[in-house]
């Protein structure tokens, strides 16, 4: 068993370059075991990117990335990270049970994981329905459900709220807490500044820079601020934007 | 590689293709459609005998390319794909469990066509008819493996649609069909060698008309498994874990 105060996530000097734009310049950052840890930045700051790299799908140009231990994409990782992307990747000719029965089976985990993931995700009304007929939300809640075959250590969730109905939202909030709560670690990327107060820990990204690594209550306090958009407002005034090289700013 | 995952892909690609319906239709129906109307052009002369086992290879070779790089091409544009290397799935078992499942489609494919051919139509077969249908799965092997290769080429279902001409046309042209690969001018004939749908085509030609010995048929097979194992192995490079 694993040191538990060790990070589950350290990245070092991480650089992406995707064509000739840079869109990591040099990321430094840890991320703590058994929390739920907030990536939050406007759209196009390199969310995606920073989550492919941890995930180990994204090409990078230098730095280091070590998850669980081990280096980001080698292949005893895949079985301990789960990873959900902002395009739903299921298959939407298959049923939502025959979804999970499929990534459960190439996963190698038991079968009775799939009840468990569906009644995790509310999708226990739905999982005999095709893919195609759900509306959006449900059909990132079946990604999710993915995600979570197996019971991976460290789950990369990219924006996995986007676009559910306040109740549902809530609802996966305490889901996430309560995988928080039984070991696993959460990284969850948002565009939305008011999921930062439902977090345990906060990244706050902007163009391809992490303007702040600490608690909600931490980052107000540091800034004076009443909620997370001013907070990160002021971050933005104290950090004007450097010119990245190659970049159209 | 690991069996288990590998046909959990192929059942996988076997229901998505049970939930539609009209694919299974026309994937058994049209061969023998177009078999039919050939056959029917050619009532009362002795070219159907010539050209309906050349026919019966191009059928599973267009369709399994097609649908092969189609349904890849998918998986590539909707992250599925992506989710599938992020988790411990092998290159191999992804193309294999295509492979399988698509092989067992052109299996019943080909029987259909081939019954069709040879009960409605009157084409005669002089050699085995289980060899015809090893032709004809070989063949579908090729198509898929091909398809598989190809759709890493491609951005849009647009652009994927486009590579059946330029990879399939050329090979139907030097086939044999129109004219025998032996009356082809020189350079013509020697790229047609090259090309493993002309193996197919002789191959079926020499059980047709049971030409030729198992052996000939036998090292046909091996030429067009060959070309397979290949686009299997380009194919699983273009399979990559990390994209930029």
């Amino acid at each position: 068993m694993m040191d538990t105060t060790e990070p589950v996530i350290s990245i070092r000097d991480l650089r992406v370059r995707r064509g000739r734009i840079a869109v990591l310049h040099g990321l430094t950052l840890s991320v703590p075991r058994g929390q739920v840890v907030g990536l939050l930045g406007p759209s196009g700051c390199g969310k995606t990117t920073l989550m492919r790299s941890i995930v180990g799908v994204q090409d990078v140009a230098g730095g280091e990335v070590t998850v669980l231990g081990g280096p980001a994409g080698s292949a005893d990782l895949r079985h301990r990270v789960g990873y959900v992307t902002q395009a739903e990747s299921v298959y939407d000719d298959l049923t939502v049970r025959q979804n999970l029965a499929y990534f459960c089976r190439v996963l190698g985990a038991p079968r009775s994981d799939v009840d468990r993931v569906i009644a995790q995700t509310d999708l226990g009304g739905n999982s005999g329905q095709l893919v195609n007929s759900l509306s959006g939300g449900q059909r990132s809640r079946v990604s999710l459900a993915a995600a979570l075959l197996g019971s991976p250590e460290l789950l990369v969730l990219d924006e996995p709220t986007v676009g559910l109905d306040p109740v549902l939202r809530v609802n996966l909030w305490k889901l996430f807490h309560e995988l928080a709560r039984a070991g696993t670690s959460l990284l969850v990327s948002s565009h939305v500044m008011d999921e930062a107060t439902r977090c345990d820990r906060l990244l706050l990204m902007r163009e391809g820079e992490i303007l702040a690594d600490e608690t909600p209550d931490g980052l107000l306090a540091a800034t004076g601020a009443r909620d997370a958009e001013e907070a990160f407002l002021t971050l933005i005034a104290r950090h004007p934007p450097e010119v990245s090289d190659g970049g159209n700013s | 590689m690991n069996a288990g995952r590998t046909f959990a892909t192929a059942g996988r690609v076997l229901t998505q293709i049970r939930h539609d319906p009209r694919t299974i239709v026309l994937l058994v129906v049209v061969p023998s459609l177009l078999i039919g109307l050939v056959a029917w052009i050619f009532t009362d002369t002795p070219i159907f005998d010539t050209i309906g086992p050349a026919l019966i290879a191009l059928f599973p070779f267009i369709v399994m390319f097609l649908i092969a790089s189609i349904t890849t091409l998918r998986e590539r544009r909707t992250g599925t794909l992506e989710r599938l290397l992020s988790m411990p799935l092998g290159k191999a078992d992804f193309i294999l469990g295509y492979t399988l499942a698509f092989g067992l489609l052109a299996i019943l494919q080909a029987a259909v066509a081939v019954s069709f051919a040879v009960w409605v139509c009157g084409l005669t077969i002089k050699g085995s008819i289980w060899l015809l249908l090893a032709v004809a799965l070989a063949d579908a092997v090729l198509g898929t493996t091909l398809g598989l290769f190809a759709s890493a080429f491609a951005r849009t279902e647009f652009q994927v649609v486009q590579f059946m001409p330029a990879l399939v046309f050329p090979q139907v042209l030097l086939g044999g069909i129109f004219l025998p690969r032996d009356q082809l001018p020189d350079v013509l004939h020697v790229i047609s060698d090259w090309l493993p749908l002309s193996h197919a085509i002789d191959a079926l030609r020499a059980v047709a008309t049971n030409s030729e010995d198992a052996a000939y048929v036998g090292g046909e097979l091996l030429i067009i498994a060959a070309f397979a194992v290949g686009a299997v192995v380009l194919g699983s490079i273009t399979l990559q874990r990390r994209t930029s």
